[in-house]
C-alpha cells in the first residue's frame, strides 16, 4: 500500500480526518461491521463474545478490589472482609469477581466444547485453536493465584498442594517450588508474588485474546456444518445480525450470573475459605475450586506423584496437538456418527472427573476416576486418530445456504450482502 | 434455533448440577435437623427481634470465649438499635487505646466505632483458658461452616450423653452434629440462662435460633440489600432478554 493518507469512506468530517490518518474506523467497520460471518451459527457461537465480556468484567471489578485489598498474610483475610462490610458496594464487587471466575470457566468450557464438537480446531484454524489453549492455561494460572489472595484455609492449603506438585519433577522440581514460594513454605512472599502476577496475567490474557481474534479474522469463523462459506449467499455481515444475536445471549448470560451473585454467592466456594489461613491446621479435605476438579481427579487417579502430575498437565497440553490427532477432513460431528458418540462419551468422562475431583480420594471414586482418565486420553490418542481413517462420514451439504435457507436455494447475490446502515 | 438455545442452557445446567456441593465435598455425612429461619429462601429477611435477642445471647454467653473481631458496635444499628443504645452497649467495655501524648497506652470506654472487644488478647491466651482448644472467631462463622446457620442451631441443640460404646475424651463433650462428635465446648446454652426483655421464653431452642440468626446477620450483613437488588436486576434483565430476542427476530426476519 502506498504511503499517504488513507482513502476513507467515513461521512463525518472529524471521523474522516482521524480515519485518513489512522484508519481505525475503517478497520472496525471491516472487522465488526461488514465482516462476513457464516449465516448458520447456533447459540454456541455466543460464547466467544461472552468470554470477552467476562474478561472485561473481571478486570474492571479486580481493579477496584485491588484498591482495597492488602496483600499481607496478617491483613489479607481482614481486608477482604472489610471490602465486604465497609467499602461501598464492596460485597457486590467481590461477589461479582469471585463468581465471575466461575462464570468465566463455565463460558470458556462451553466455548472449548463447541470448538471440539464442530471441529473448529482443524485446518486452517490450528493456530487460532492453539492460542485459545494458551488463553485457557493463562486463565487457570490467574484463577489459581486469585483464589489464594483471600488467604483462607483453602487458599493456603490449595496453594501448598498445587505448588508442591512441581516438586515431583526431577532435578529442577525443588528449585521451581522455592521460586514459586519465594522461600521455604507458602508464606508472605508467596502471597505478594501471587498478587502481583494475578494483576499482571489478565493483561497478558488480553494480549493473547487479541491474537486469537486476529487469527479468527484471517480464517473466518467455523460454523455448525463445518463447511467453508463459498460466497456471499453463505454469509451475513457481523452487524447487525450477530451483534443482535450476541446481545440476546449476553442478557441470558447476565441472568445466570446475577442468580449466582445475588442469591447463591458462596454456593461455588468452599466454607473453609472463610476460616483464616492457619499453617498448623490442615483441613479434612483439601479441594481446589470446582473448575480444577477434573484435573485434580486425574492427578489423584495416578498412584505415582510424577506420573499424576504429568498426566494432569498432559490432559490440557494434549489439546495443543488435537488438530493433528484428528485427521478426519470432516469438521462437524454432525456428519461423523462414530466420533460424535465418542466425543459425547468424552464429555461424560470430563463431567465424571469433575464430580470425582470433589470427592475424597477413596473408593469407589478412585476407580471411577481411573476409568474416566483412561477414556479421556484414549479419546484423543487412540479413538480420534483411528476414526480419522476408519469412519465413513455422512454426506456434507453442498453449501451453507443450501442447507439452512428455506426453499434450499441460494439468495440472489445482492440480498445477503445488503449494505447495512450503522453508526 | 430455539432448540439449540435450550441445548446450550441444558449444558450450563448440566455443568451446575454436576458440581459437588461444598457440603458434599466435606465428606462427613451429618444430617442437620430441620430448622426454619426468617432469612430462608430467596426473599427471606432478618427477623430484627430475633437477631437482637441473639446478640443478647452472644453478649451474655458466647462472648465469654468467642471473639467477633470483624464486627463493630456501630453495626448493631442495622439490627434496629438506636444510636443511644449502641453507645451504651459500647461504653460497657474497656478498650485499650494509645499511645497518648506521653507515649502511654490507656484504657477508655468503648465507642460505637470500636470493633467488638475480644475476650482474650491473643490465641495463646484463648487456648490457655480453654483446655488448649481455640474458640473460633464468630464474625463469619455461618459462612465458614457447611450448613451455615442451620449448623449453628444444630450444634447448640445437639449435646447429649454419648451413645453406648462411645467414650468421650477427658474435657470433651459429645455433640451429634459436630464433625467427629467430640467438642471441647461444654453445652453453652441452658434453659433460662438469659432473660429476654420481650418476654420470649429462653428455651435452648429459642436461644439457639436467635443466636444463629444473629451470627448469620454478622456474617452476611449485606444479605437483604443483595437480595433486594438481585430481584430488581433479574426482573430488569428478563424484560431486556425479551426485548433483545424481539430485536434479534426482527433483524433476522429477512435472513432465513
Amino acid at each position: 500500500m502506498a504511503i499517504g493518507l488513507h482513502n476513507s469512506d467515513m461521512k463525518n468530517p472529524v471521523v474522516r480526518w482521524i480515519d485518513q490518518r489512522m484508519p481505525i474506523f475503517t478497520m472496525m467497520q471491516k472487522e465488526y461491521g461488514s465482516f462476513p460471518t457464516p449465516r448458520n451459527f447456533n447459540y454456541f457461537w455466543n460464547f466467544g463474545a461472552l468470554a470477552m465480556v467476562n474478561l472485561m468484567i473481571m478486570i474492571a471489578t479486580g481493579i477496584f478490589l485491588a484498591m482495597h485489598y492488602t496483600p499481607h498474610t496478617t491483613l489479607a483475610f481482614d481486608s477482604v472482609e472489610r471490602i465486604m462490610r465497609d467499602v461501598n458496594f464492596g460485597w457486590l464487587m467481590r461477589y461479582v469477581h469471585a463468581n465471575g471466575a466461575s462464570m468465566f470457566f463455565i463460558v470458556v468450557y462451553i466455548h472449548i466444547w463447541r470448538g471440539m464438537y464442530y471441529g473448529s480446531y482443524k485446518a486452517p484454524r490450528e493456530l487460532l485453536w492453539m492460542l485459545g489453549v494458551v488463553i485457557f492455561l493463562l486463565m487457570m494460572a490467574t484463577a489459581f493465584m486469585g483464589y489464594v489472595l483471600p488467604w483462607g484455609q483453602m487458599s493456603f492449603w490449595g496453594a501448598t498442594v498445587i505448588t508442591n506438585l512441581f516438586s515431583a519433577f526431577p532435578v529442577v522440581g525443588q528449585w521451581i517450588v522455592s521460586l514459586l514460594w519465594g522461600g521455604f513454605s507458602v508464606d508472605n512472599p508467596t502471597l505478594n508474588r501471587f498478587f502481583s502476577l494475578h494483576y499482571l496475567l489478565p493483561f497478558v490474557i488480553v494480549g493473547v485474546v487479541f491474537l486469537h481474534i486476529v487469527a479468527l479474522h484471517i480464517t473466518g469463523s467455523n460454523n455448525p456444518l463445518g463447511i467453508e462459506p463459498k460466497g456471499p449467499q453463505d454469509t451475513l455481515p457481523f452487524h447487525p445480525y450477530y451483534t443482535a444475536k450476541d446481545s440476546f445471549g449476553l442478557v441470558i448470560y447476565f441472568i445466570v450470573f446475577a442468580v449466582l451473585v445475588f442469591f447463591a454467592p458462596n454456593y461455588l466456594g468452599h466454607p473453609d475459605n472463610y476460616i483464616p489461613a492457619n499453617p498448623l491446621v490442615t483441613p479434612a479435605h483439601i479441594v481446589p475450586e470446582w473448575y480444577f476438579l477434573p484435573y485434580y481427579a486425574i492427578l489423584r487417579a495416578v498412584p505415582d506423584k510424577l506420573g499424576g502430575v504429568l498426566l494432569m498437565f498432559g490432559s490440557i497440553l494434549v489439546w495443543f496437538v488435537l488438530p493433528w490427532l484428528d485427521r478426519s477432513p470432516v469438521r462437524s460431528m454432525r456428519f461423523r456418527p462414530l466420533a460424535r458418540i465418542a466425543f459425547l462419551l468424552w464429555t461424560v468422562a470430563f463431567l465424571v472427573l469433575l464430580y470425582c475431583g470433589g470427592k475424597p480420594a477413596e473408593e469407589p471414586f478412585v476407580t471411577i476416576s481411573r476409568i474416566a482418565t483412561a477414556y479421556y486420553f484414549a479419546y484423543f490418542l487412540v479413538i480420534l486418530p483411528l476414526l480419522g481413517r476408519l469412519e465413513r462420514p455422512l454426506p456434507l451439504p453442498e453449501s451453507i445456504s443450501r442447507a439452512v435457507l428455506r426453499g434450499g436455494g441460494p439468495l440472489p447475490a445482492g440480498a445477503a450482502a445488503k449494505p447495512m446502515e450503522k453508526a | 434455533m430455539f432448540r439449540t438455545t435450550l441445548k446450550a442452557f441444558a449444558v450450563i445446567g448440566g455443568l451446575l448440577a454436576a458440581l459437588p456441593s461444598p457440603a458434599g465435598a466435606a465428606g462427613d455425612e451429618i444430617h442437620l435437623p430441620p430448622v426454619r429461619f426468617s432469612f430462608d429462601g430467596v426473599f427471606g429477611t432478618y427477623d430484627r427481634a430475633s437477631a437482637q435477642r441473639g446478640f443478647q445471647v452472644y453478649k451474655e454467653v458466647c462472648a465469654a470465649c468467642h471473639a467477633m473481631r470483624l464486627i463493630s458496635y456501630r453495626n448493631l444499628r442495622e439490627l434496629g438499635l438506636t444510636e443511644q443504645q449502641v453507645a451504651a452497649i459500647a461504653s460497657q467495655v474497656q478498650i485499650q487505646d494509645g499511645p497518648n501524648d506521653e507515649g502511654q497506652m490507656f484504657e477508655r470506654p468503648g465507642r460505637p466505632s470500636d470493633r467488638f472487644r475480644s475476650p482474650f488478647p491473643n490465641d495463646a491466651a484463648a487456648r490457655a483458658a480453654n483446655n488448649n482448644s481455640l474458640p473460633p472467631d464468630l464474625s463469619v462463622i455461618t459462612k465458614a461452616r457447611a450448613g451455615g446457620a442451620a449448623y449453628i442451631y444444630a450444634l447448640m441443640t445437639g449435646y447429649s450423653e454419648p451413645p453406648a460404646g462411645v467414650t468421650v475424651a477427658e474435657g470433651m463433650n459429645y455433640n451429634q452434629y459436630f464433625p467427629g462428635h467430640q467438642i471441647a465446648m461444654a453445652p453453652p446454652l441452658n434453659p433460662d440462662q438469659v432473660q429476654f426483655a420481650d418476654g420470649t421464653p429462653a428455651t435452648v431452642e429459642n436461644m439457639a435460633r436467635d443466636v444463629a440468626t444473629f451470627l448469620q446477620w454478622a456474617a452476611e450483613p449485606e444479605l437483604e440489600q443483595r437480595r433486594g437488588m438481585g430481584v430488581k436486576i433479574i426482573l430488569f434483565l428478563t424484560v431486556l432478554a425479551g426485548l433483545a430476542y424481539a430485536v434479534k427476530r426482527k433483524i433476522w426476519a429477512d435472513a432465513h
